[in-house]
C-alpha cells in the first residue's frame, strides 16, 4: 500500500551542499565577471595559482576550524599557534636542526595546543571562545618569548625546499617574448590540497567525521544516538590544533620567516573563510570544499577590488566586510524560509528541501 | 528570618567573589615583591600641574577605556548569551569620527562636544546594525559582529582618509590626561562619570531586571510583556555608547589615531573582564561593578607583569595562564569535583578522630 | 504463542523528595500487542516510562524480560535488553541524512561502509514502508516521517519492546494514520509495544490492551473491547471526591445580561486550534477542560495573545480591542499562569522578589523601576498571604518547590490586580494541601470580582471551583456546561464524544 514513489528523482540538497553550492556559484560567477571586465591577470592560470600559494596555510588552518565549528565550537588561536610554530621552528633551523625535526616541532606544538584546549573545553566543559582565546594570547606571547626580533632562516635545505615549485606547463600562458611560462604552484599549495581531500573524505565517509556532524546538529541527541559526544569534541580541536601546527610549517615554507605578528586575524579570516564556505557556527552544517572556496572567493574579492581602481587601503577589508554581511544574512534568510517551508516557488524542482514529496503524496 | 535575609543580601555579592580575589592575589603579589609598589607620589607634570604618580594610578587610569567598554559588554553578554567582538573597531570609528570633526576647524569645547555627540550617534548606528543582526535575523552575536570586527578598522581608516592624524590642543590633553589642577587622571574621572550614568541608568528604568529576564527566560520574558528584541537592540546601543567614550578617551591620550593600533585586541580583555568579573558568558544574572573589576583585575597584572621587566610582547603569555587558571577553577566540573573531595575528606575526618 | 509475555515489570516503586510518583505498579506486556499506557498528569506514566528506560533507577520492584529478571540502570543496559524508545521530541540529528541517523553510534571501526549501509537502510525503511530515502537530509522529512525513522532505528536494533511515549501529539491525521500502519506492521511481527498518548480515540484505534495508572498507582489492566471510552476516561480521572465540595458555588450566571469582561468571536491562534466563541463575566469562573493535547491550553493562549492569533475579534467590557502580544492583554488586564511553569513561567535564577513583581513592574513601564523597599514590601506581602515557603525573598526562585514557585507566579498575577486572570493547570505538580489552598484563593478572588478561566487536568478540582465547563476535544470545542449539568459523568461523555449528555 504504501510504495515508494517508482519515480527516480534526484535527492534534495542537504542544507551543507546547498550553501556550498551557492557559495561554488557566486565564486565562480564573481571570478567569471572579473574575467571578463578586467581581462588581463585573471585570465591566467597563474592568478589561481597565486591565490592558492598565498593563502596555502589559510586554507589548512580554515579545514580545522570547519571541524570544530561543524562540531559547534571555535577555535580563535589558530592565527597564535601558527605565529609561534613558524617562530620555533626558524629559531629552530638557525640553530642547526634539520627539516624533518622541524616539521616535527610544528606538528608537536600543534597538537599541545589542541589536545590541551580539546582536553579542558570537552571534559572540563568550559567555553570554547575563553580556552581558544586564552590558547591565542599564549601562543602570541609564548612566539616573542622564544624571539623578539625577525628572524630569517638560513638553513640551505629549508631554503631550497621553499624555492622549489610544481611546474605545470600546460596551464602556463605564453608571454610577449613568445617563450611560455609555466604555472608555478608551492608545495604547500599541494599540501593544502591534500589535506582539503583527506579532511573531505574523513567528514564524509568515517565514523568520526560523521559523528562531528552529529554533535554539531545536536549534542543531545547524539548522546541518546550513542555517539561519544565528549570524545568527539576533544578530537575535533585536536584536529585542528595539528593543523595549525602543519599550517605553520607551510606557512614557514612560504614566507621563510619568523615574526612576531606572521598570520596576524588568521583565525578570523579562517572563520570568515569558512563562513562564507557555507559552515554555520551555529554547528552541524559545513564542507571542507566550501571552505576552500571560501577562502578563493576572499581573495578574488581581494584581486577585484584591486583591479576595479579602488586603491585606497581600505576598500579590500570594507569590500570583505560587507561580502561577509552578505553571506551571513543570505544563509540566515535561506535556512529560515527553507525551514518553513515557503522556499518551494523560488526555487527548482530538485533543489526543493523534499517537503513537496510529502508522505501523504506518497500514500495515495 | 532577619539573619537569612541578610545573608541572602550579601549573597548577591558574592560573584564578585572571583574578581576581587583576582585582585587581592595581585595586590599581595606585589607587596611582598616590592612593598613600594602601590606608593602613590605627587610630581609635576611638563606642563607645571601637581599630578597623582605611580604604579596604583597608571593601573586606575590606563583600565580606564577597558572598563568602560566592558560595563558595556556585560549588557550584551546578559542579553544576548553572547560577546561582541568588534568594539576596539567600533570604538576606532568612533574616534575617527571625533578627529574627523575636530580636524575640521578650530579646536574648542563646543566643537569638541559636537564631535563627541557625533561619534556617539556614529557609534550606536553601527551598534544597531549589530544588534538588528542578532535581534531580528538571530545571527549568533560573535558572527554578527565578525562582519564590523573585519572591515570597521578600514571603515575608520576611511573616515580619516589618512594614516595617523593628530589633533593637537590642550583641551584635547586635558581630556587625555590632566585637567590643569586636578591632580587625578582625566579617563579615571570619565569612567567615574559613565559609572555614574549607567548606575543612574539602572535606578531610574528597569533595564537591568528586563535584561536578565531576557537573558535567561525569554519566552517567559515575552509572556511577561517584555520585548526580548528590543532590550536586545538596547544592550547593542548601550555598549555602542560605550565605545564611543573609550575611542575619544583613547584618541585623546594620544592627540592622534591609529586605525590599526588604536585600542586593539580590546574585545578579547572585554571579553575577559566580563568572565572574570563572574558573569555566566551564556547570558542571565550579571553584575557590571564585577566586569569593571574583571578589567582592573586584567590591567594590576599587566603593570606587574611590567614592573616585573616582563618584557611587553610577553605579557600576553602570562595573562593566558592566568587565565586559563581562573576559567578551570571556576568550571562547574571542577567545582563539583572539589566539593566531591571535600565531602570525602569530611567523611573521613571524624573517623580519624573515633580512632584517635 | 500470542500470550508469551515478553516484559513483566511487578510492584515497582519510586520516590522523589516529597512526592510518591509510583507505589507498587505491575505492568505485563506479551509478545506482539500493542498495549496503551494511560493517565493523566500525575499519573506516573512517564516515571514509569523512565525507570523501564534506565533514566531513573527504581526504588523497588523486578523488571523482568522475557522471564529473566534485569537490571537496568542506564539508557544502554535498556538498549541492550532490547528496550527501545523513541520519544515525543525526536532525538535524531536533523542535520544527517535518514540512514545516517538509523546507523549512527551504532558502528564499530572508524570507516563506514556507507554504500551497504544506504542500502540496509532502504531496504528497512521499503520494508516497513516508510515514505523516506536513505540520503535524504532527516529535517526535509515531515515530523512523523522523523518518527518513524527513530522507530526502524529502533526495529533494526532488533528490540523486543518498543516504548513509542507521546509520538502521536504534533501529527496530523494522515500522518497518524501512517504510524499506526506501521505500528501494526511491527506488532504482525512479534514485537510489543508500549504506547502512551493522551488521545483516546487512536488508544481505540490500535491498541489491544489499556493500563491505567493514577497518582501513582496502578488502576487496572483491561481488554480494549471491554473498556468503552467512558468508562475509561473515569479511570483516569479517579471518581471519588474528596470531601470538599465546600468551595462548589450554586449562583450561575446563566441569565446575566451584563456586559461580558471578556469576549471573544472566531478566535484562532497559529497553533491550529479551531475559531472559537468565548465570553466571561466579572466574577465567573470558568474552565477549559479536555484531556492533555485537546487544545485548552491552546485556547486560552490565544485569548492572552501569547501565541500569534491569525483571525478573531475581541471586546473587552463591551468595547473592540487589539489583542496581539502579551504586554497588550496586560494592559487589558489579563493575566495569565502559564501551563509550563519551567520553560514560561519561572525567570530561574532570579530571587523570589523580582519574580514576584517582574509583571507589575513591566506595567508599570520601562522608566518607573519599583524602589526596593516597594519590591521588598510587595514580595513580602504576597510571601505571606500565600505562605510562600522561602528563606527570604532574596532566595533564588529555583530553589523553591514546585508548589511554592507556582505561588510565586501567582503572586506576580496578582499583584497586577487583572480583572481577568487565566490560570493553566495551576495545581499541576504539587501537593495536596497547596491544591486546596489554590483552589480557595481562586474562588476569594472571583468573590471579589475577578473573572478567572481555570484549567486542570484534575476533573472534581474543576467541578468544585468553575461554575462553567467549556469541553474540548481535538482541537474543538465540543460543548458547554453549566448549573446542574456539571457532573463528572456529564464532563466525562462529552470529553469521550458520542455519548452528548442532555
Amino acid at each position: 500500500m504504501m510504495k515508494r514513489s517508482p519515480l527516480k528523482r534526484r535527492e534534495p540538497l542537504t542544507d551543507t551542499m546547498l550553501l556550498v553550492t551557492i557559495t561554488i556559484a557566486i565564486f565562480f560567477i564573481m571570478y567569471f565577471s572579473a574575467m571578463a571586465i578586467w581581462g588581463g591577470g585573471f585570465l591566467r592560470w597563474q592568478r589561481v595559482f597565486d591565490m592558492l600559494n598565498d593563502n596555502a596555510a589559510l586554507i589548512i588552518v580554515a579545514c580545522g576550524l570547519t571541524i570544530v565549528m561543524i562540531g559547534g565550537g571555535i577555535d580563535i588561536s589558530v592565527g597564535g599557534v601558527i605565529a609561534l610554530v613558524v617562530m620555533s621552528c626558524v629559531v629552530h633551523l638557525n640553530a642547526g636542526g634539520s627539516i624533518l625535526t622541524a616539521a616535527l616541532l610544528a606538528i608537536g606544538i600543534g597538537l599541545a595546543f589542541g589536545v590541551t584546549q580539546g582536553f579542558l573545553i570537552s571534559y572540563l566543559e568550559i567555553q570554547p571562545f575563553i580556552i581558544t582565546l586564552a590558547g591565542m594570547f599564549f601562543a602570541r606571547g609564548m612566539t616573542t618569548i622564544v624571539s623578539v626580533q625577525p628572524q630569517k632562516v638560513a638553513h640551505e635545505g629549508f631554503k631550497a625546499l621553499m624555492k622549489t615549485k610544481i611546474e605545470i606547463p600546460w596551464l602556463g600562458y605564453i608571454a610577449k617574448k613568445g617563450n611560455l611560462i609555466p604555472a608555478r604552484a608551492e608545495i604547500g599549495v599541494v599540501v593544502a590540497l591534500v589535506i582539503v581531500a583527506i579532511v573531505f573524505f574523513m567528514l564524509r565517509k568515517t565514523r568520526l567525521g560523521r559523528g562531528f556532524y552529529a554533535i554539531g546538529g545536536s549534542s543531545s541527541s547524539a548522546l541518546m544516538l550513542g555517539v561519544n559526544v565528549k570524545r568527539t569534541r576533544f578530537l575535533s580541536y585536536v584536529i585542528s590544533g595539528l593543523l595549525s601546527g602543519i599550517a605553520g610549517f607551510v606557512f614557514m615554507m612560504h614566507t621563510g620567516a619568523g615574526n612576531a605578528t606572521n598570520a596576524a586575524g588568521a583565525e578570523m579570516n579562517a572563520i570568515a573563510s569558512a563562513i562564507i564556505g557555507g559552515t554555520l557556527l551555529s554547528g552541524g552544517v559545513g564542507n571542507v570544499i566550501g571552505t576552500l572556496f571560501g577562502v578563493l572567493t576572499l581573495s578574488t574579492i581581494n584581486a577585484i577590488v584591486t583591479s576595479s581602481g579602488l586603491r585606497d587601503p581600505w576598500w579590500q577589508e570594507i569590500t570583505v566586510g560587507a561580502m561577509l554581511c552578505f553571506f551571513i544574512l543570505l544563509q540566515s534568510v535561506v535556512l529560515t524560509l527553507r525551514g518553513k517551508g515557503g522556499f518551494k516557488a523560488l526555487m527548482p524542482q530538485w533543489l526543493r528541501a523534499g517537503k513537496q514529496k510529502t508522505p501523504s503524496a506518497d500514500l495515495t | 528570618m532577619k539573619l537569612h535575609s541578610s545573608k541572602a543580601r550579601w549573597g548577591r555579592y558574592a560573584q564578585l567573589l572571583v574578581p576581587l580575589l583576582s585582585i587581592l592575589l595581585i595586590v599581595v603579589f606585589n607587596l611582598l615583591r616590592d612593598p613600594s609598589f602601590f606608593s602613590v607620589g605627587m610630581s609635576t607634570n611638563n606642563l607645571g600641574n601637581p599630578v597623582l604618580t605611580g604604579n596604583l594610578i597608571s593601573i586606575l587610569n590606563g583600565a580606564s577605556e577597558l572598563a568602560i567598554i566592558a560595563m558595556g559588554m556585560t549588557l550584551v553578554t546578559a542579553a544576548c548569551g553572547g560577546q561582541d567582538i568588534s568594539v576596539g573597531a567600533l570604538a576606532t570609528i568612533a574616534g575617527s569620527v571625533f578627529v574627523k570633526i575636530l580636524r575640521g576647524g578650530e579646536i574648542t569645547r563646543v566643537s569638541i562636544l559636537v564631535g563627541f555627540l557625533a561619534c556617539c550617534v556614529v557609534a550606536m548606528l553601527f551598534g544597531a546594525f549589530n544588534g538588528t543582526l542578532v535581534s531580528v535575523f538571530k545571527i549568533q552575536p560573535m558572527i554578527a559582529t565578525l562582519v564590523l570586527f573585519t572591515c570597521g578598522r578600514s571603515v575608520a581608516y576611511w573616515i580619516n582618509g589618512g594614516a595617523t592624524p593628530t589633533i593637537e590642543s590642550p583641551l584635547i590633553t586635558a581630556i587625555g590626561s590632566f585637567i590643569p589642577g586636578c591632580p587625578i587622571p582625566t579617563p579615571i574621572l570619565i569612567v567615574a562619570v559613565v559609572a555614574i550614568v549607567l548606575g543612574l541608568a539602572f535606578r531610574i528604568t528597569t533595564l537591568g531586571l528586563y535584561t536578565q529576564t531576557v537573558g535567561i527566560n525569554q519566552r517567559a520574558a515575552r509572556l511577561n510583556g517584555i520585548n526580548p528584541m528590543a532590550i536586545k537592540l538596547l544592550s547593542f546601543l548601550i555598549l555602542g555608547l560605550c565605545c564611543a567614550v573609550a575611542g575619544c578617551i583613547s584618541v585623546s591620550r594620544l592627540s592622534l589615531i591609529n586605525h590599526e593600533t588604536m585600542l586593539l585586541e580590546i574585545e578579547m580583555d572585554a571579553i575577559l573582564a566580563v568572565a572574570i568579573g563572574g558573569n555566566a558568558l551564556g547570558g542571565g544574572k550579571f553584575k557590571v561593578s564585577g566586569s569593571v573589576l574583571g578589567a582592573y583585575a586584567i590591567q594590576a597584572l599587566t603593570t606587574t607583569l611590567y614592573a616585573m621587566k616582563v618584557p611587553s610582547t610577553d605579557v600576553k603569555a602570562y595573562k593566558a595562564i592566568v587565565i586559563i587558571l581562573i576559567v578551570v577553577i571556576s568550571s562547574p566540573v571542577v567545582k563539583q569535583a572539589m566539593s566531591r573531595l571535600w565531602a570525602k575528606i569530611r567523611d573521613r575526618n571524624p573517623r580519624k578522630e573515633v580512632t584517635a | 504463542m500470542q500470550d508469551r509475555i515478553v516484559l513483566s515489570m511487578r510492584g515497582i516503586g519510586k520516590s522523589f523528595p516529597g512526592v510518591r510518583a509510583l507505589h507498587n505498579v505491575d505492568f505485563t506486556l506479551r509478545e506482539g500487542e500493542i498495549h496503551a499506557l494511560m493517565g493523566e498528569n500525575g499519573a506516573g506514566k512517564s516515571t514509569l516510562i523512565k525507570v523501564l528506560t534506565g533514566v531513573y533507577t527504581k526504588d523497588a520492584g523486578t523488571i523482568s524480560i522475557d522471564s529473566t529478571e534485569i537490571s537496568i540502570r542506564s539508557p544502554q543496559d535498556a538498549q541492550k535488553a532490547g528496550i527501545s524508545t523513541v520519544y515525543q521530541e525526536i532525538t535524531l540529528c536533523p542535520n544527517l541524512t535518514v540512514a545516517e541517523n538509523m546507523f549512527i553510534g551504532r558502528e564499530n571501526g572508524a570507516l563506514v561502509g556507507w554504500r551497504r549501509r544506504y542500502q540496509r537502510a532502504g531496504e528497512i525503511l521499503d520494508s516497513l514502508g516508510i515514505p523516506a530515502r536513505p540520503r535524504q537530509q532527516l529535517g526535509s522529512c515531515s515530523l512523523a516521517v522523523q518518527q518513524m525513522v527513530a522507530i526502524a532505528r529502533a526495529v533494526d536494533m532488533d528490540c523486543k519492546v518498543l516504548i513509542l511515549d507521546e509520538p502521536t501529539s504534533s501529527l496530523d491525521d494522515k500522518e497518524v494514520e501512517m504510524l499506526f500502519s506501521l505500528m501494526r506492521d511491527l506488532k504482525s511481527r512479534g514485537v510489543g509495544i508500549i504506547f502512551v498518548t493522551h488521545f483516546l480515540e487512536q488508544v481505540y484505534a490500535v491498541s489491544d490492551r489499556i493500563t491505567v495508572l493514577r497518582n501513582g498507582e496502578l488502576v487496572g489492566e483491561y481488554e480494549v473491547e471491554h473498556l468503552p471510552q467512558v468508562e475509561l476516561v473515569a479511570k483516569m480521572m479517579g471518581k471519588e471526591l474528596q470531601g470538599l465540595s465546600d468551595l462548589k458555588r450554586d449562583d450561575s450566571p446563566d441569565d446575566d445580561e451584563s456586559t461580558p469582561v471578556y469576549e471573544a468571536s472566531a478566535l484562532t491562534s497559529t497553533t491550529g486550534i479551531a475559531p472559537f466563541d468565548f465570553t466571561i463575566r466579572q466574577g465567573e469562573v470558568n474552565g477549559f477542560t479536555g484531556l492533555l493535547g485537546s487544545g485548552r491550553s491552546e485556547s486560552v493562549r490565544a485569548i492572552f495573545g501569547a501565541d500569534r492569533t491569525s483571525s478573531g475579534a475581541i471586546r473587552m467590557d463591551g468595547l473592540t480591542v487589539r489583542n496581539k502580544s502579551p504586554k497588550q492583554a496586560m494592559k487589558h488586564g489579563i493575566g495569565y499562569l502559564p501551563e509550563d511553569r519551567k520553560d514560561d513561567g519561572i525567570i530561574a535564577d532570579l530571587s523570589v522578589r523580582e519574580n514576584i513583581i517582574l509583571a507589575m513592574q513591566v506595567m508599570k513601564g520601562f522608566f518607573h523601576p519599583l524602589s526596593q523597599s516597594q519590591q521588598e514590601a510587595f514580595a513580602d506581602e504576597y510571601i505571606k498571604a500565600l505562605e510562600i515557603k522561602t528563606a527570604s525573598s532574596d532566595t533564588p526562585i529555583k530553589s523553591l518547590s514546585g508548589g511554592n514557585q507556582q505561588k510565586v507566579i501567582l503572586a506576580r498575577w496578582l499583584l497586577t490586580h487583572p480583572k481577568y486572570l487565566i490560570l493553566d493547570e495551576p495545581t499541576r505538580g504539587i501537593d495536596v494541601g497547596t491544591k486546596t489552598e489554590i483552589q480557595r484563593l481562586v474562588r476569594k478572588l472571583a468573590e471579589e470580582g475577578m473573572s478567572v478561566t481555570f484549567i486542570s487536568s484534575e476533573i472534581e478540582e474543576m467541578l468544585r471551583t468553575c461554575s462553567r465547563l467549556i469541553v474540548m476535544r481535538d482541537r474543538h470545542i465540543v460543548g458547554e456546561l453549566r448549573g446542574t449539568e456539571l457532573t463528572q459523568d456529564n464532563v466525562m461523555r462529552t470529553i469521550a464524544g458520542g455519548e452528548q449528555a442532555q
